[in-house]
């Protein structure tokens, strides 16, 4: 109904001003009843709540981060869809969150370049911006060991939001980088002072700076007022509360780059893994689920930092047979993507999986062929293997630890 | 009634016509703005060299950055008790009985799976100068002098048994070879069904 057509008797008016006088009383008692208390048994025989200026959960609803000292990790196996609700996106930090004063904020960049400048955040603002949908996960995000683990237990270390801010190639081109420039430090104004050098390339192909999440000013936890964010690659890049970049010819060896994030391969250390590889997992049905014979759809997460998924398929015999899961579209590059897969369960203990092709043709590997490529000691970086889950006659549901 | 009827058939028919026109143009939907961009947009502001230095504190494995001073062996093995030794050890070994908030900084030069540190596992010396002065001590850092830096990396180095040197100073940091060095190796993995 057009509500310009009838501005005199819309609800509000109606409560407000009518009639107002005479329910208020009873308004205050309703208002103060019904919201965290026992529901009404039938709520079309009793007015709602009124509107609020901040939003809440479904009081039924409590999705919550598992949290350390260091890091908090994401429910995966509460999430329907592929953006994580900004509260309830993944956290790493190395020396806490520093508390920012937006009006102070300066991003300094200096080095190979014509003019070293700084920008304040409404600078940053003024540029072109672009949004961009994209995960984001901890290269540390794997963990196994028992039976009881959920997804979020396994690798909540990842998290999707549609980011918000301005290309690094835009903010580049300003300053006057150097085309000969080979890497860039970029660096945090926590108080890890976190430093990562990155390849130029990047910044000439998709890097952001970005000052929003979700529609909203980008959260402290992500790196609030900007960060450097780098589409597929691994987190501790994306340096978050940036404060300053410098451009140079070689990478500065900062020990987020040498004694962590290295792993060792066989006989060597690995270093500057930027690209997540493919992965996927399935979300449903997972540890604690317990499942009924019948129909069911099995479903979970699938990305790649090098592209787009262009393949998930499921097994439900414990690897005999694989078949092509659905995909959510749209499908986007670097991003997590959705899959479904229909299975009627017959009531026999079986194991169950997903594994992911990307558009360079790379297929997930399991935990046996990383083992056979790196050695046993390759240690917690970069793992991306094939997750089991078991199923038990009784319908429980285990994760299968390797 | 009549005439909501013919409203109703109105609106049915700009319903029609709108979504014809939306199909119409779906396969144009405008991705590039129509006005040029600038060579330069004008934000942000030039800034001094003053005020480079002032936040410039990286440090590269040439030296790059390195300030003037020194530091030795023996202050810094002072430094250590007084200021690191809570979180990180006595003596930098992490004892086995007792579990330190930070890691072990002090073992051996060989890579074994346990305690991977500065004489086993840091390819450059370098990153030590860089990592101590911009985050340690964990509660306070940025509190060091240049000086106090300069001892504390004397002092492990020599206690990883990376070098017999007691002085170290810009000249003589980039220089020390470290045991990890040659085993660091760039990835070269380019995605494509290879598992590596
Ligand atoms: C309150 C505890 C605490 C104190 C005091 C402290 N540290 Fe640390 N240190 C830590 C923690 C925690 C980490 C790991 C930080 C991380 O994971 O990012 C660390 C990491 C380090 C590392 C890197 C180790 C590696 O293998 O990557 C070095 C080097 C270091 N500290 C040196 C020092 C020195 C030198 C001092 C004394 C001036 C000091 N620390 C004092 C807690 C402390």
């Amino acid at each position: 109904m057009d509500k310009k057509k009838y501005p005199k008797i819309s609800r509000r008016g109606l409560l407000g001003g009518v009639l107002g006088a005479a329910l208020l009383p009873v308004n205050k008692v309703l208002a103060k009843r019904l919201p965290g208390l026992i529901p009404p048994d039938d709520p079309t025989k009793s007015p709602g709540r009124g509107t609020s200026k901040l939003g809440q959960r479904s009081k039924y609803e409590n999705p919550v981060k598992t949290t350390s000292d260091i890091s908090s990790r994401t429910p995966l196996q509460d999430m329907y869809s592929t953006i994580t609700p900004s509260d309830l996106h993944y956290e790493r930090h190395h020396a806490g969150i520093p508390d920012i004063d937006p009006a102070k904020y300066e991003l300094m960049i200096h080095g190979m370049v014509d003019r070293p400048m700084k920008f304040t955040l409404a600078d940053l603002k003024s540029f072109p911006a672009v949004a961009r949908t994209c995960f984001l996960e901890c290269a540390g995000n794997f963990r196994t060991g028992k039976e009881e683990m959920t997804p979020q237990d396994i690798l909540g270390l990842t998290s999707q939001s549609e980011w918000t801010g301005v290309m690094l190639s835009t903010i580049f081109r300003e300053v006057g980088a150097s085309h000969a420039a080979k890497w860039f430090l970029a660096e945090g104004s926590d108080a890890a002072v976190l430093t990562r050098s990155v390849p130029m390339y990047k910044a000439w192909d998709d890097a952001m700076i970005v000052y929003a999440q979700n529609g909203e000013a980008m959260r402290p936890e992500q790196g609030y007022p900007a960060r450097l964010l780098l589409p597929g690659w691994e987190g501790n890049m994306n340096v978050k509360w940036l404060r300053r970049i410098e451009i140079g010819d070689e990478p500065w060896m900062t020990r987020e780059e040498t004694s962590k994030y290295t792993y060792p391969v066989k006989d060597k250390i690995r270093m500057f893994s930027f690209e997540m590889d493919a992965r996927s997992i399935i979300t449903y049905p997972v540890y604690p689920n317990k499942i009924k014979s019948g129909y069911l759809e099995i479903r979970g997460l699938a990305w790649s930092g090098r592209g787009k998924v262009t393949k998930v398929e499921v097994s439900t015999d414990g690897g005999k047979t694989w078949l092509d899961a659905n995909l959510q579209g749209p499908v986007l590059s670097k991003a997590h993507t959705y899959f479904r897969h229909l299975w009627e369960w017959d009531g026999t203990a079986t194991e169950i999986a997903s594994r992911v092709t990307d558009e360079t043709g790379y297929v997930q590997p399991s935990v046996q062929q990383l083992a056979d490529a790196r050695g046993t000691k390759a240690g917690g970086y970069h793992m991306n293997p094939i997750n089991w889950w078991q199923i038990k006659a009784d319908g429980s549901v285990l994760f299968k630890p390797e | 009634m009549k005439q909501l009827a013919a409203i109703f058939l109105i609106g049915l028919m700009m319903i029609g016509i709108s979504s014809f026109k939306y199909r119409a143009t779906k396969s144009s939907v405008a991705t590039t703005d129509t006005n040029k961009w600038p060579a330069k947009f004008g934000f942000g502001h030039p800034v001094t060299q003053v005020e480079i230095d002032a936040w410039d504190i990286d440090i590269r494995p040439d030296g790059k950055g390195l300030p003037i001073g020194q530091g030795t062996v023996s202050k810094g093995r002072a430094i250590y008790v007084q200021k690191c030794v809570a979180c990180h050890g006595e003596g930098g070994k992490n004892q086995v009985e007792v579990k330190t908030i930070g890691p072990a900084l002090i073992s051996d030069t060989v890579l074994k799976a346990r305690n991977k540190t500065i004489g086993n596992y840091w390819p450059y010396a370098t990153t030590l100068f860089d990592y101590i002065r911009r985050a340690m001590p964990y509660p306070q850092p940025g509190s060091l002098t240049n000086t106090e830096v300069y001892s504390l990396s004397a002092y492990l180095l020599n206690a990883n048994h990376v070098t017999a040197d007691t002085i170290q100073n810009a000249k003589t940091l980039p220089k020390v070879v470290m045991p990890a060095r040659k085993l660091f190796v760039f990835d070269d993995r380019k995605g494509g069904p290879e598992i590596k």
